[in-house]
């Protein structure tokens, strides 16, 4: 049995002109420890599948299982990178780590939490600005903390919405870098919400493309087949690759449309 | 490496430990201007020699303009004081309220027709200091020989009867020597129970509005969570916040008056802690309460989404998500409504005195105002421009404190 499953999920917001369909019979399974990148256009849907599954918002039909279990509001156990970092800015950011790790390890004593948290901001190489606010810190920066301090809960499962949407495309690389080594670590069952190809390919074991809404759904799914750690260059020059991005693109630009009449 | 003196805008002097102090024109500008004191900034450019032309003709303008603003109000001050005038009192003029201050003509210098200063009888006295008792400052003096006098001649009662007491107990009689003891005991529990000096109302005003401030703080500030956090509870006492909001001062005087005179026990008449301080205290309370509990509400109504989601994902508890997250995010604002309070608060506090009779700048007012003359109208100019300073003074206490709970960016 799958680890994660999300089985017949819908969002329906009531309208003064009837209901208004986001998503609608939404399926995905995924095996733990396996990285999954959802794909589609701006508006589509991805966002409201990915709160539904942290809890943040309400499921209107279908149902998320996690390890067996049904998912009921949101927790610590699904840890969560939003697209801005949302990091409190009147915390350094060391006790913006500190807050959840307090929380998931409640019995664990202070210099044991004190080491989680040292452990989680070297992995992303925060160590020097542990004390400094997040006012002091580039766009880059905050998001690495958001990254330790989803990685420092020990989550279940990780969910990541475009969290680098918002990075111009050097430091977009460097935190794919730092996300794709932490996960290697790990090997936490991730899920990640994006609308670029080429970061989905190069982090994901599989690609779930949604189709334009109202009423999105799964699309289409590609297997990535490339070995893990994965090298950019190496992946680049793969043949496998532009496949791949062909098989995207094309989804993403034709079959999109074709799928919405079908349905 | 040899530094500079603006070595401190290099950007690599971030190493922590190895942080010497140096003088960064600019940063010690931008915290002047943090403090409220933005007046002072080009004098730090100024001696940091940075654009020294630009820092002189800002500090000409910032100075000469306030100067001339202040010398045209004194004029027309002047001229209405020439004007306005009744049987028996008139509009002080400047200068009669600035020697109502001083309680003599400005040290060092005579004014060359002390008979222009009406309502003044001698222009020196000798026996006070060369202060007139009636001014604030001659008063003050005349108060503390006054009070030292007293103290003298108590101090001379008790050695007296102590020394009788010996003497009888030394003749063996033991009746007559308690006597004399219990006499010694009276009069060495006797306190001075004279006038107020200015100063020490002043003393008094601050005392009163800061345990005014304190308790409504106290009360609304909690109050505001909640209505902030529960639409259920904002509804429920919205009604009586806006009902009792623009309520004035003198309507609730009588009623905390009862308050007090049930609830707090008459103490001796030379505490400090009188009931009409209480009473006064407590009409400030009650009309600088909204303010603060109208901002805390809104603020923690208004707090970032995504902080409430953090909260959220990390299931804090109630009190973490309030103490954690939510008041930190709303405390710009309760502190916003912290400076309106204390505003409010002071302002109604000269009022409160008044009815109260509380030993403060209110009863000062009132005193003066019920002798009537000039020169004593001179004297609640004076404490008009006092409460005017300290107002303005607790004013930038509480912007610096805003400043600083403020974070610089309130979302990232």
């Amino acid at each position: 049995m799958s680890y994660f499953e999300a089985i017949n999920l819908g969002k329906t917001y009531k309208t003064p002109s009837g209901d208004a369909v986001i998503v609608e019979g939404f399926d995905l399974k995924m095996k733990k420890g396996e990285f999954v990148c959802v794909l589609g256009h701006s508006g589509c849907g991805k966002s409201t599948v990915l709160s539904m599954v942290a809890g943040l918002n309400d499921i209107s039909n279908g149902s998320v299982l996690l390890d067996h279990r049904e998912i009921e509001g949101a927790g610590p156990d699904r840890g969560v990178v939003f697209q801005s970092p949302c990091l409190l800015p009147w915390m350094t950011t060391r006790d913006n780590v500190m807050l959840g790790v307090e929380q998931v390890y409640y019995h664990a004593t202070t210099e044991e939490r004190h080491r989680i948290v040292d452990y989680y901001l070297a992995a992303v190489g925060l160590t020097e600005a542990a004390d400094k606010r997040p006012a002091e810190l580039s766009g880059g920066m905050r998001q690495r903390v958001g990254l330790a301090r989803a990685f420092a809960l020990n989550p279940k499962m990780l969910l990541l919405d475009e969290p680098f949407g918002m990075l111009d495309k050097l430091t977009k690389f460097e935190l794919q870098q730092v996300l794709i080594d932490l996960w290697n670590r790990e090997r936490l069952t991730a899920m990640m919400i994006t609308h670029d190809v080429d970061e989905a390919i190069y982090l994901a074991d599989r690609i779930v493309m949604m189709t334009n809404g109202p009423a999105a759904r799964v699309g289409e799914i590609v297997t990535i087949d490339f070995e893990r750690p994965r090298d950019r260059r190496d992946i680049m020059a793969d043949l496998k690759y532009l496949e791949y991005r062909e098989q995207l693109i094309s989804f993403l630009e034709e079959r999109v449309y074709l799928l919405d009449k079908a349905a | 490496m040899e530094t500079t003196a603006t070595a401190g805008v290099t950007p690599n002097d971030s190493k922590p430990g190895k942080a010497k102090f140096t003088f960064n024109p600019n940063r010690v500008a931008h915290n002047l201007n943090k403090l409220g004191l933005g007046y002072f900034s080009p004098f730090a450019r100024l001696i940091a020699k940075d654009e020294p032309a630009k820092q002189i003709k800002e500090i000409a303008t910032n100075t000469i303009l306030p100067i001339i603003a202040f010398l045209i109000f004194v004029a027309l001050w002047a001229i209405t004081a020439k004007a306005v005038k009744t049987d028996s009192v008139q509009i002080p003029s400047p200068h009669q309220s600035w020697y109502a201050l001083t309680g003599t003509a400005l040290p060092g210098f005579s004014h060359p027709f002390p008979e222009s200063i009406e309502g003044l009888e001698k222009p020196f006295f000798e026996d006070n200091a060369g202060m007139d008792p009636k001014s604030i400052n001659g008063f003050a003096q005349a108060e503390t020989v006054a009070r030292e006098t007293y103290q003298t001649a108590r101090q001379e009662r008790v050695d007296k009867y102590m020394s009788r007491s010996n003497e009888a107990a030394a003749s063996g009689d033991l009746e007559k020597a308690e006597k004399y003891k219990g006499n010694a005991e009276m009069f060495a529990s006797k306190t001075y129970a004279g006038n107020k000096t200015f100063y020490d109302q002043i003393w008094i005003s601050l005392l009163t509005v800061s345990i005014g401030f304190v308790i409504a703080t106290l009360i609304a500030v909690p109050i505001g969570v909640l209505c902030g956090i529960s639409p259920m509870f904002n509804t429920a006492v919205n009604p009586l916040i806006q009902l009792f909001k623009p309520v004035s001062p003198l309507a609730w005087f009588p009623i905390v008056f009862v308050i007090t005179t049930w609830g707090i026990e008459a103490p001796p008449s030379d505490s400090i802690w009188q009931r009409a301080l209480f009473t006064s205290a407590g009409v400030v309370m009650l009309c600088s309460l909204w303010p603060t509990l109208i901002n805390t509400a809104v603020g923690v109504a208004s707090v970032d989404k995504d902080h409430l989601n953090v909260a959220k994902v990390l299931k804090l508890g109630w009190f973490k998500r309030i103490w954690k997250i939510i008041l930190p995010a709303s405390l710009p604002l309760i502190f916003t409504g912290l400076r309106l309070s204390i505003g409010v608060g002071w302002m109604v506090l000269i009022a409160a005195d008044m009815m109260a009779q509380n030993q403060g700048l209110g009863k000062f007012v009132w005193d003066m105002y019920q002798n009537g003359d000039t020169m004593s109208t001179a004297q609640i100019i004076v404490a008009v421009f006092v409460i005017g300073a300290v107002g303005f003074a607790l004013d930038r206490i509480m912007l610096v404190c805003q400043r600083l709970v403020t974070f610089e960016e309130q979302s990232i």
